[in-house]
């Protein structure tokens, strides 16, 4: 428990990064980049989050994420605000988040709206299976030298 | 409710009206799509639109400032207070006319909400510019799907040559030009949808040259869901079934 004075703002975008995605376990929320502010007023925290896609059902996890996750570090008095101007872009996933997206075996966005290359075997002859995947944020492709199918995040 | 009030109140309706019963429509797809990446998809699609409907209609409620909610406005209303238009409540039939569907409707939509991102309400442009992305990731889909059936086999092209006569008379209804519209294009709010079908018309027509499929050579056009004057009848047997969780077990929660 830390007593409240002492919450900084830095310390709230710490214990977000702990707080994974519910969907892609392997980066976090601030990664993601769906954390657009945290603002510290005394014994207020107000934490603001933007949707990736306007009818994605993981958002009320993530709601319920952080508060579980801010409650446990010791903030009484938290509030969520959702906002949707500017609207979610994929250029707002951090490098890190990147990353270990291609690690975890999903190709990370491209500004040329493909794959760069297989997450798997790193082939630049890849395919497009469809167009949606397990959830609004991927489609499907396969690698034409692995054969292995992957996800790839898609750009928007 | 002002005049002007009301005014924006039936504009929010519109677009949060063709989202929902369009995202419903394509929802019955889920778990009987042709093949799992389109079962998925239309899965998808539906979702995204879905998501807009909390959007507009979450809005609505808001200015209506009647205590209501977006779930209130969705699953407590009849069909004569649904604002859609008429081509998004009539059934699926099959996969082809579904596609074609979703065609015609993305096809206005992007360019639509690419103005209404520069409305004059605050509001309204960010629930545009957020729907935009996810409209036009939609009409790559539906497009390229349309050709492809279109220039498939003969039983395809058959089937999308039905949907499209079938939907034809349909179309027009996108094109209003009442008082709530001219209305929202006075406050700066929205242009008079009318003023879009020539953009709307050639984009169709480029695609449709393309998928073998030949426009019919007519423009009368149904019309009375936008203005709630007159829907089909497939739409309350749609809500029926959509709200009938909400009609049975009143203000249950998830
Ligand atoms: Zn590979």
């Amino acid at each position: 428990m830390v007593s409240i004075q002492s919450i900084t703002t830095e310390q709230v975008w710490n214990w977000l990064e702990a707080v994974p995605d519910p969907e892609i376990p392997v980066i976090s929320i601030v990664d993601l980049g769906i954390i657009r502010a945290v603002d510290v007023d005394k014994d207020l925290i107000k934490v603001t989050i933007t949707p990736t896609y306007s009818g994605c059902p993981a958002m009320s996890v993530i709601a319920m994420d952080i508060e579980t996750e801010l409650f446990k570090q010791g903030v009484s008095n938290l509030e969520l605000e959702t906002k949707i101007a500017p609207a979610w872009t994929t250029d707002w996933l951090s490098e890190k988040g990147k990353d270990r997206l291609e690690e975890y075996g999903i190709a990370p966005p491209q500004k040329a709206g493909e794959p760069q290359r297989c997450p798997n075997c790193k082939s630049v002859k890849v395919e497009k299976v469809s167009q949606f995947g397990s959830t609004p944020c991927k489609a499907q492709w396969r690698c034409q030298d692995c054969l292995e199918p992957f996800d790839y995040f898609k750009c928007i | 409710m002002s005049e002007q009030t009301n005014h924006l109140f039936e504009f929010l309706l519109r677009q949060g009206d063709n989202a929902l019963v369009l995202g419903h429509r394509t929802s019955q797809w889920c778990g009987v799509g042709p093949a799992l990446e389109e079962d998925i998809a239309l899965a998808n699609t539906a979702l995204d639109l879905i998501g807009q409907t909390q959007l507009w209609l979450g809005y609505a409620a808001e200015v209506e400032g009647n205590n209501r909610s977006a779930n209130d406005l969705a699953f407590l209303r009849d069909a004569y207070d649904f604002r859609n238009i008429l081509m998004m409540e009539v059934p699926n039939e099959d996969f082809g006319r579904t596609l074609m569907r979703q065609f015609m409707f993305d096809t206005y939509q992007v360019p639509w909400l690419t103005e209404l991102q520069n409305s004059s309400n605050e509001r309204v442009a960010a629930i545009a510019a957020k729907s935009v992305k996810e409209a036009r990731y939609h009409l790559e889909r539906s497009r390229e799907t349309v050709i492809a059936l279109g220039d498939g086999t003969e039983e395809s092209n058959s089937r999308m040559q039905n949907a499209l006569d079938y939907l034809w008379p349909y179309c027009g209804e996108i094109f209003g030009a009442d008082e709530v519209d001219h209305a929202m294009s006075e406050q700066g709010v929205a242009p008079v949808p009318s003023t879009l079908k020539g953009t709307w018309r050639a984009c169709v027509e480029r695609a449709l040259s393309e998928a073998f499929l030949v426009i019919p050579n007519s423009e009368f056009a149904h019309s009375g869901g936008r203005t709630g004057f007159r829907h089909t009848e497939h739409l309350g047997h749609m809500l029926a079934t959509m709200q009938t969780l909400q009609r049975s077990y009143p203000g249950a929660e998830w």
